[in-house]
């Protein structure tokens, strides 16, 4: 048998080179991440020495319990929200051809694109209006609503506030996802359920819905994710009243506007914790395999 | 029987006019023709799937053209089969009977039965999204043959088969579609197909069918 010595390696040092840049470009972004986080809980333990856990010394206070209640409550009812029009639009985007579609596609961009202070103003503004203004005594057979007069003062600075300034973004960011995670779903599967003696609603709800599960708990994350962290329409169209409009991003603010360093950054890990453990629990939820990583 | 009267179909710049097809119970007729010279446009417009400009599609006597495709009661299988993915073969297979709120045991025994019949019996517990072409490809001809429609329209079920696959397949195609007198239109590439499945072949070209043999 003859004998075939083993040929040279062909791996260029141009391939080495382009993968050891591609890794310390992710290794670099992976220690930004880590860092900022990791400096926070830093500050947090270096800081706190003899003054017991800044993270319970915040819990203790009960404006900071209220805002985390008000945020948990209003960044999932948010996400619900933003799901109850991100699914129906997201599909209609996603199946539908018709005149008009792409300037459709980029109006639903516009809360995505705008300034959030803008979004804040636009919204107080928009409120100012008919029928937002309009007293309900005009079309409804009752003159007050939970003793308020109109929409105006029923919304502004009030708890609706704050859900309608986070769903304005979050719903846009919600929409995108679902429009995507319908793109992926083969279209034939709905038609053979038409062919099968389906109507729409029904093929919709007994093929589409299910294989987009994964797609609904990311838009849901997304959502409830972008909801916590928004500030300036809050702040704005809210307002930051302690123990009525305030949420963990305007504790942030107040807390350190009154210079109270040590709170704002336990108040910001509550946070990450908060994003995080939903991260998590979308991902291994989302995830067919239930595996995390 | 399958019957096009004068049908127009467009999209974009692509048009298909005046097509006419007549096709008698019981008919295995396989249709062929050059990619994107719309033979699948017109098995989409024959189910309901696909809006015609134009003309009358008329089944078993019935005109069918404003009909949804619920109503049509044709069994439709396209390419890549089309499973449902988050369903077992079992569930997949009894989706028409699920929609039509056909009994359990009913639907259970029918499910069993047509199983048998595909020699994947022993894959109805198993989910979809494992099983090999062959056995995708005999799960979407259960789940379209189980609620006895009269017409089976085939869109290249065959084509991205093994020979030895192939051939087991369309052997039970043949036995499936003669006892239960389904009218056939399958279209196909493969020669095989048209020899041993066939009654009659048609091709479309240049926009109209001809009879080649």
């Amino acid at each position: 048998m003859s004998y075939y010595p083993p040929r040279q390696s062909t791996i260029f040092l141009s391939d080495k080179v382009f993968v050891w840049g591609l890794s310390i470009i992710l290794a670099s972004y992976l220690f930004f991440i880590i860092a900022l986080i990791g400096y926070d809980i830093f500050y947090m333990i270096d800081g706190s020495a003899g003054n017991g856990n800044p993270i319970l010394n915040a819990l203790s206070q009960p404006e900071i319990r209220y805002s985390i209640i008000l945020s948990l409550l209003s960044c999932s009812l948010t996400a619900f929200l933003s799901l109850g029009v991100a699914i129906p639009i997201g599909y209609i985007l996603a199946r539908y051809s018709f005149k008009g579609k792409n300037l459709l596609d980029a109006i639903l961009d516009i809360p995505i694109v705008l300034p959030p202070l803008v979004i804040g103003i636009s919204l107080l503004i928009m409120f100012q209006f008919p029928p937002f203004s309009t007293p309900f005594a005009h079309y409804l057979p009752v003159d007050k609503l939970f003793g308020m007069e109109s929409f105006n003062e029923l919304v502004v600075y009030q708890i609706p506030a704050v859900i309608l300034a986070q769903f304005f973004v979050a719903a846009a960011f919600a929409i995108r996802t679902m429009k995507a995670t319908f793109e992926h779903i083969n279209p034939r599967c709905e038609q053979v359920a038409l062919s099968l003696g389906c109507n729409r609603l029904q093929a919709f709800s007994r093929v589409v819905l299910p294989e987009s599960a994964s797609g609904i708990v990311t838009a849901w994350t997304l959502a409830w994710a972008r909801s916590l962290g928004e500030f300036g329409p809050l702040l704005v169209f809210a307002g930051a009243t302690r123990g009525k409009t305030e949420v963990l991003s305007t504790t942030v603010f107040l807390e350190l506007s009154v210079g109270n360093l040590e709170t704002a950054v336990a108040v910001s890990l509550i946070m990450i914790i908060s994003a995080i453990s939903v991260l998590i629990v979308a991902r291994l939820w989302g995830n067919d395999s239930g595996a995390l990583l | 029987m399958i019957e096009l009267v004068d049908v127009c179909i467009s999209q974009g710049a692509f048009k298909l006019d005046n097509i006419c097809l007549n096709i008698a119970d019981g008919e295995y007729v396989v249709l062929m023709g050059k990619t994107g010279c719309g033979k699948s446009t017109i098995i989409e417009s024959i189910c309901g799937l696909r809006k015609i400009d134009k003309g009358r599609i008329i089944l078993n006597n019935v005109d069918v053209t404003l009909l949804a495709p619920a109503k049509r009661n044709i069994g439709y299988v396209p390419q890549d089969g089309a499973l449902f993915a988050t369903m077992t073969v079992s569930e997949n297979i009894g989706f028409a009977l699920d929609i039509r709120n056909v009994a359990i045991d009913v639907k259970k025994q029918a499910v069993f039965k047509i199983a048998e019949e595909m020699s994947i019996s022993h894959l109805l517990d198993r989910g979809v999204t494992k099983l090999s072409g062959g056995e995708r490809q005999r799960v979407a001809l259960a789940r379209a043959l189980i609620f006895n429609p009269n017409i089976l329209l085939l869109d290249e079920p065959l084509s991205a088969l093994d020979s030895e696959t192939y051939l087991e397949i369309s052997k039970i195609l043949k036995q499936v579609t003669q006892i239960n007198q389904v009218t056939v239109l399958h279209i196909s590439h493969n020669f095989n197909d048209q020899i041993h499945l066939s009654n009659r072949i048609l091709k479309l070209e240049a926009g109209a069918l001809t009879n080649i043999a």
